[in-house]
């Protein structure tokens, strides 16, 4: 499987974000994306994932499943954490899961994964902004896909959620799939870098 | 089918929770109606005559005071990203909602027409009758709704735009709700032309709102 873009040209609000970007990672590879504030690393994500329409160019997934598209294969993990207040940590999960078209496991062993197995009947309201980030990790963990889209994945994580959340990258990576991931801080796994901004 | 399934269920129940405002809409109309009779006075003759305009007036009313958080709470705390990219279609995924919706705000103000019903002197005949039309056309309402809520989800303040948008496009329902409920009660039209009319008006509401709405949802996100 292979993820590659091709020229992409982005434009936001009449101005240029970025152009001609070339990019590619296969199988096993992560990519961290790189470079400083407004330099186009989230839309480059959102682009990818098909929440942007690319100005120009295009993005495409090799080797994927034929009758989906790159968005239905993918996982996003933007700023926001798409967690309802009302709803517990189990429910928000499930929710997803269902929604997501995911395998009707226990979901308990993923949210043990994240660290979240001792309170999973507490409204998501009560959770801390780290908490938050490692439920909706437990997202990318109870539905399968091929290749994740990560925005700052790391932020709010203290270390030990950091060191988990890299484990988790690792085992991803080596049962075949992709990362992409918009970062500051290092991702604690090995990966390809690519820098936004000052060079376009 | 499970997907829509999920988010049918998840959408009732944030409403029914607290904070979730699947109540605000029938309070709404239950402050309207109760303080009508206040205002026009005594007059039983005249309450019979306005009944029905004003439970539907109201029903109308309550029914926007909602809909403005129909995508607005799901583009805020990212979910909307994740249902625009999952593999249900967009249009099934917006009729869902929009199903939801009504199943939580929608149907508590029929429920409660037959009650407030008799704070208007309108006889059992008449209430069905209204209660009907609303069963009715309250789908319409919410449909057609839907289109100026996924118009107005980028804007922070989109709930006055949103009536702006969407009253327009509910006189039709509120006209022939009205009229329908008017000729059950007095004649001399018969009841089944208006009542035909505003079912052919929900019908038409639930095949354009969810391609309306898929189709501004995909162009407004950013």
């Amino acid at each position: 499987m292979r993820l590659s873009g091709r020229q992409i040209d982005c434009v936001r609000g009449g101005r240029e974000v970025f152009s001609g970007l070339d990019f590619a990672a296969a199988s096993g590879q992560a990519l961290a994306v790189v470079g400083p504030n407004g330099s186009g690393k989230t839309s480059l994500l959102r682009l990818i994932a098909g929440l942007l329409a690319p100005a120009g160019g295009s993005v495409v997934l090799e080797g994927g499943a034929d009758e989906l598209t790159l968005p239905e294969q993918a996982h996003y993990l933007g700023h926001r954490d798409a967690l309802k207040p009302a709803l517990s940590i189990l429910e928000n999960l499930i929710f997803w899961r269902d929604f997501l078209g995911g395998d009707a496991g226990d979901l308990r062993d993923s949210l043990a994964r994240v660290g979240l197995s001792h309170a999973t009947h507490l409204p998501a309201a009560y959770l801390s902004a780290g908490q938050r980030r490692r439920l909706s990790i437990g997202r990318l963990l109870a539905v399968r896909r091929p290749v994740w889209l990560l925005d700052e994945p790391t932020s709010a994580l203290d270390a030990a959620g950091q060191d988990l959340f890299a484990a988790l990258m690792r085992d991803h990576l080596s049962g075949g799939g992709i990362i992409i991931a918009a970062t500051h801080a290092p991702l604690g796994i090995e990966a390809m870098e690519l820098r936004m901004g000052g060079k376009a | 089918m499970t997907a829509l399934a999920a988010l049918i269920r998840r959408d009732i129940k944030i409403a029914l929770r607290v904070g979730g405002g699947a109540l605000v809409g029938v309070l709404f109309f239950l402050t309207v109606t109760v303080l009508m009779p206040f205002a026009l006075g005594p007059d039983l003759a005249l309450l019979t005559r306005l009944g029905p305009a004003i439970l539907w007036l109201g029903a109308l009313l309550a029914s926007l005071l909602t809909l403005d958080r129909l995508f607005t709470a799901d583009h805020e705390d990212g979910s909307l990203d994740l249902i625009v990219m999952g593999r249900t279609p967009l249009e099934l995924a917006c009729a869902a909602k929009a199903l939801a919706h009504w199943l939580a705000a929608g149907l508590p103000l029929i429920i409660a027409t037959p009650a407030l019903g008799l704070m208007l002197n309108l006889d059992t005949t008449a209430t069905s009758a209204v209660a009907l039309t609303l069963l009715v056309g309250t789908p319409a309402l919410t449909f057609i709704g839907m289109i100026g809520a996924a118009l107005a989800v980028t804007l922070h303040r989109g709930g006055l735009l949103l009536a702006v948008l969407v009253l327009p496009l509910s006189i039709p329902v509120l006209i022939f709700g009205v009229a329908a409920s008017q000729a059950a009660i007095s004649g001399p039209l018969a009841f089944g032309t208006p009542f035909s009319i505003l079912c052919a008006i929900s019908l038409v509401s639930f095949v354009i709102g969810p391609f309306a709405a898929a189709a501004s949802l995909r162009h407004g996100l950013d």
